[in-house]
């Protein structure tokens, strides 16, 4: 039988997305479809550390040196992906020198660059460090951007052919006795980008093999074919600050805890995180006390951190896995490693494999292993080339230095421009048409918001993890409104006012969190803006109601002497038609 | 020794401004100090006094038969309708020709700049010609380097608003801008002083240029509207010019900060304080203050360069503003007024302090002051905080401005009466 595709593979997070790279590049025929956007799931909820394997040094070695390996190799890869700040394991007085020593042995053991440093010299590189922290040290460890990590591994799989469809949600799998043949899923507007209140249609695809990367919802694509995959989601908060406090990555040095690392992340810091059990992946509680545990915990690295403003929270839950009858109690120690499931070998369940755990910062070493293994059963031979070959935008990273002042944008802004865009600067900012900043507090200009909806149609959380628009202080405050209009007259005007209340009602969300002091002020200004100077709220358009513009004053009529000024004195018309 | 006066205004915005206004219509000696830009400077100009209801029922033809059913608490219902009314006479004296709507109960609707209509009493006369009621079709000009007023798409949205006239839209380049990042106050005075702008073949006024590039985009419309950059000193002249050269009404449809038609107005209020008299302190703000005998405020502390300097009045009016402003603030625990420490309920648990859906009924949006028939603060008991002490405007509680359309109109009417009750107490 004639299939759709070579492989379909499941998911557009990290997993997915980097093994629908691998797969194209290797020269199958691939189709990789997401119920969200690229990053819907736990990829877009992560907090952004690329781990040096530090973190891992002690406890699982293995990790550790794949994580050493792939920093170096990102570098060369994703360079527009990734900013190497560098890291510092702090110790406090009350912290243990025996795991200090244990921790600073690993790094060695695992070939992970590792120096101390005196309290005073850990100051030094971070002046807002507690006065009393003892020592630290120092490790390779950056911050990664996972939205642009995934469109760029998804973009480059495009370019080697594959089928990219978001909005479309598994919603069957095609199993005819031993054997997985496709799925069925359902287009939220489509197949093809997504436009709004375009009617959706149902597609069955077919494919020789099919590979479940659903990470946290593995379980329940399993389950649509009677397997049992024991994924056991675990949340973890994250706590953005409106400032930069720190321009290096902050780990506490001690053994695995709650509130213990601060990522410097593009404008801001995020402190995270936790780690506790849930049941459903898509829905489980958001506490206050886990925002507030953020703080206080970290707040002991990083005193200021207690004064400072955060401008939202937000929540990730990771897919945790155990082979049957490991039985561990804490999530913590669950381990942090993947886990490729063949449903054949495991199950006698053929055509499917299951892929959970891991981390982002390995996801491209996940990719390739798991790549081999498909290969394999499909009798493919082809080596991996995705640790040499650099992303779309990572590309001639030298040549864009010299290309920074070409686009005629403020500076500040041309240099956020090209940190995100990479080598595809040119090729995005090269616009001879007036080129305004779209979103003020990341810089973002029409160029790139045209670009990132060319990419990914009308739906303005996609354009907003391809450009950062309105991730940032104000909270789309400002640019909601200015990003809808970008999608006009591509769009139709119902389109576009659907795209706001999304993106206004997704940007409210994670802000909730971070409601006290100055954000809560600011998110008065932008309700106050939205509501009051827009009138969002109570559009006709939007509500439905039937207005009677004649019961409304007209404006003063030529009539009526008095003070209003309407009529025109100076020689002007004399006032438009109408109901004088 | 403090500086002293009859009345003490603190916060310069609308409340701030027309309470030391009708102060001063008293005689006595009276002063306004303020800190930071008032929300003027991010507001339309528009005096919106009430568009819905507390229940959201809209928009709302006449104002006034919904104003006599507000709650208890709401600051109108404190006022009186009857204040409302004065407070209203008191700004259109006071704003003369520049401003409209004075000569009808109605509210008007005015198309806004992502295309709805909103329900307002009082509009800028810039904005005038632009009322939704009035059947003559419309041309928005949008210009592409002024990325938030989208002319095509406020036309058609409009029309989804079911407008009784046709909308058409048109983006054109602003003649004389150059650069894409250049500010409002940038397109405002090319056209205040007419300055030359080179067109390709030569050069020409910036207003005869503009005319020319919305003349050739006119198919009939008898007006039309661009985003409020139309001058900013000699804003009217501006649009009369534009008006003759096209032969076509023109007008401003409101937008988002920073906004021309807001700080217009910030100017004609500053510039009456100073005709009557009032003395204007700016850029200081007030950060505590030293109790008297009784329940009464000696003295308040003025933070100058970090120095605490008394300013000493016998009445005292507070129009700090709202969240906003900074009348009112919080912390990860507590809502409060900063400078008094005056009463602000609220719910203890922060999560209770908005509800999910962006637009939903948020319990901050009303968070401030509870006063007595006299806007005196009142605290947790129902007590006066301060005899001498009046409240006025957004730092007051018992509304949601922004879902009621009633920012303006009520930091205006508490405003003046406050200011009214404060110079009546020092005058005997
Ligand atoms: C709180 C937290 C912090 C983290 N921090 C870091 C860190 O700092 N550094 C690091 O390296 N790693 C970190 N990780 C780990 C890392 O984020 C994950 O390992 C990685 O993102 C997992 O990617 P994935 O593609 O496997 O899963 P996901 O990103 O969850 O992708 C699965 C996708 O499948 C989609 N899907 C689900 N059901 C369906 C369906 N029915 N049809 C179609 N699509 C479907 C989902 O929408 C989702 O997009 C963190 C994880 C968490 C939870
Ligand atoms: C984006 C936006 C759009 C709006 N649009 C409209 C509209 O279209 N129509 C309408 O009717 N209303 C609108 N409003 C509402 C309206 O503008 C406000 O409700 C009103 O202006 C508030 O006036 P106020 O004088 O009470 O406070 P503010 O204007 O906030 O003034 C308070 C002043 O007090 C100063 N201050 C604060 N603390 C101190 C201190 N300790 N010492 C000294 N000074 C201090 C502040 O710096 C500020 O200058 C809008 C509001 C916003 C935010």
């Amino acid at each position: 039988m004639a299939t759709d595709t070579e492989v379909l593979v499941l998911g557009g997070g990290s997993t997915g997305c980097g093994i629908a790279r691998d797969l194209a590049m290797r020269g199958l025929e691939v189709t990789l479809v997401e119920r969200g956007n690229l990053t819907h799931g736990t990829t877009g909820r992560m907090h952004g550390l690329l781990h040096s394997g530090g973190r891992y040094a002690v406890s699982d070695q293995a990790s550790a040196r794949e994580c050493i390996q792939e920093v170096d190799v990102l570098q060369d890869i994703a360079g527009h992906c990734i900013e190497m700040t560098g890291g510092l394991f702090v110790q406090r007085p009350e912290d243990s020198d025996e795991y200090f020593q244990k921790k600073l042995t690993g790094c060695r053991e695992c070939d992970i660059p590792a120096r101390v440093l005196s309290g005073a010299e850990a100051r030094r590189i971070e002046p807002y460090l507690a006065k009393d922290v003892k020592r630290a040290i120092q490790v390779p460890d950056g911050a990664v951007d996972p939205f642009r990590l995934c469109v760029a591994n998804a973009h480059d799989a495009e370019r080697h052919g594959a089928r990219i469809e978001t909005h479309a949600e598994v919603v069957d799998l095609l199993r005819e006795g031993d054997d997985i043949y496709g799925v069925t899923v359902r287009h939220d507007s489509g197949p093809g980008k997504r436009t709004h209140k375009t009617p959706g249609t149902t597609e069955d695809i077919t494919a020789d093999y099919v590979v479940n990367a659903t990470g946290a919802w593995a379980g329940q694509i399993g389950a649509m074919a009677d397997l049992e995959v024991a994924v056991r989601p675990s949340k973890g908060v994250m706590t953005i600050m409106n400032v930069r406090q720190v321009d290096t990555v902050i780990n506490r040095c001690r053994p695995k805890g709650d509130a213990d690392i601060i990522v410097p992340h593009e404008t801001t810091a995020i402190l995270g995180t936790t780690d506790e059990e849930v049941e459903d992946p898509d829905d489980y509680p958001e506490e206050q006390w886990e925002v507030d545990l953020m703080i206080a915990t970290l707040a002991e690295l990083v005193p200021i951190l207690k004064e400072a403003r955060t401008i939202r929270s937000f929540w990730g839950v990771r897919p945790l896995y155990e082979p049957p009858g490991t039985g561990t109690e804490d999530p913590t120690d669950i381990t942090r490693d993947f886990f490729l499931l063949d449903h054949a070998e495991r199950d006698g369940v053929g055509g499917m494999t299951s892929i959970v755990g891991g981390k982002l910062t390995t996801s491209r070493l996940m990719a390739e292993k798991i790549s081999d293994h498909i290969c394999d059963k499909l009798g493919h031979s082809a080596s991996c080339d995705t640790a040499d070959v650099p992303l779309p935008g990572s590309e001639n990273l030298e040549a864009l230095e010299d290309a920074m002042d070409e686009f005629g944008l403020r500076s500040p802004v041309a240099r956020r421009s090209t940190q995100r865009l990479g080598s595809r600067s040119r090729e995005v900012l090269q616009t001879t048409d007036p080129n305004p900043v779209i979103c003020n507090c990341e810089s973002v200009t029409r160029a790139e918001v045209q670009d990132a909806i060319a990419q990914s149609g009308s739906d303005l959380n996609a354009v907003r993890i391809r450009t950062r628009a309105s991730m940032g202080n104000c909270q789309g405050g400002f640019c909601c409104q200015l990003l809808a209009n970008e999608l006009h007259p591509e769009y139709d005007e119902e389109t576009a006012r659907a795209a706001y209340d999304e993106l206004f009602q997704e940007r409210w969300k994670g802000e909730r969190h971070a409601l006290w002091g100055e954000q809560l002020s600011q998110a008065m200004l932008k309700y106050a803006l939205h509501a009051t100077t827009y009138n969002a709220d109570g559009d006709p358009a939007r509500t439905g109601t039937d207005v009677n513009f004649e019961a409304f004053d007209g404006g003063q009529t030529d009539t009526e002497a008095g003070p209003s000024g309407v009529v025109a004195t100076d020689g002007g018309p004399r006032n438009r038609g109408g109901d004088q | 020794m403090a500086i002293t006066d009859d009345v003490l205004v603190i916060g310069g915005g609308l409340a701030g401004t027309v309470a030391a206004l009708s102060a001063a219509e008293h005689g006595g000696d009276v002063r306004l100090v303020t800190y930071k830009q008032s929300t003027l400077r991010h507001a339309t100009g528009l005096i919106d006094v009430l568009g819905y209801t507390p229940e959201g029922e809209g928009p709302l033809a006449d104002p006034f038969d919904a104003i006599d059913a507000l709650p208890t608490g709401h600051p109108y219902e404190r006022v009186g309708t009857d204040a409302v009314r004065d407070a209203l006479l008191f700004f259109d004296a006071l704003t003369g020709d520049t401003y409209g709507g004075a000569h009808t109960d109605s509210n008007a609707l005015v198309p806004t700049s992502n295309g709805t209509v909103k329900p307002t009493a009082r509009y800028p006369v810039g904005t005038a010609p632009g009322l939704a009621a009035d059947p003559a079709d419309t041309l928005f000009v949008g210009f592409e380097t002024l990325p938030e007023f989208d002319g095509p798409l406020a036309a058609k949205h409009l029309e989804a608003a079911g407008v009784p006239f046709e909308t058409r839209g048109v983006t054109l380049q602003f003649p004389g801008i150059k650069r894409a990042d250049a500010k409002v106050t940038r397109y405002a005075h090319l056209l205040d002083w007419d300055e030359a702008v080179d067109i390709g073949r030569g050069e020409t006024g910036a207003r005869a240029a503009l005319a020319a590039g919305v003349s050739d985009a006119l198919e009939g419309e008898t007006r039309v509207g661009f985003p409020p950059i139309l001058g900013d000193d000699n804003h009217d002249v501006v649009r009369r010019d534009l008006e003759e050269r096209l032969g076509v009404a023109v007008f401003e449809v409101p937008a988002g900060p920073p906004s021309l038609p807001g700080m217009r107005l910030e100017d004609q209020l500053y510039h009456a304080l100073e005709e009557a008299g009032v003395n204007v302190t700016t850029g200081v703000p007030v950060v505590d203050y030293q109790a008297g005998d009784g329940d009464r405020i000696e003295h308040v502390l003025v933070d100058r360069k970090g120095q605490q300097v008394p300013y000493a009045a016998s009445e005292y009016v507070l129009a700090t503003g709202g969240l906003v402003g900074k009348g009112v603030d919080s912390d990860r625990t507590h809502v409060f007024e900063p400078i008094f420490d005056c009463h602000v309920a609220h719910a203890e648990d922060r999560y209770e302090w908005f509800v999910d859906d962006a637009f939903g009924d948020h319990p901050f949006a009303s968070y401030g002051l509870e006063v007595d028939n006299e806007l005196r603060p009142q605290d947790a008991n129902g007590d006066l905080e301060f005899e001498n002490l009046r409240a006025a405007g957004a730092v007051l509680s018992g509304y949601d401005f922004a879902a009621e359309k009633s920012g303006s109109g009520v930091s205006l009417s508490t405003g003046y009466v406050a200011g009214d009750r404060a110079g009546a107490e020092v005058s005997g």
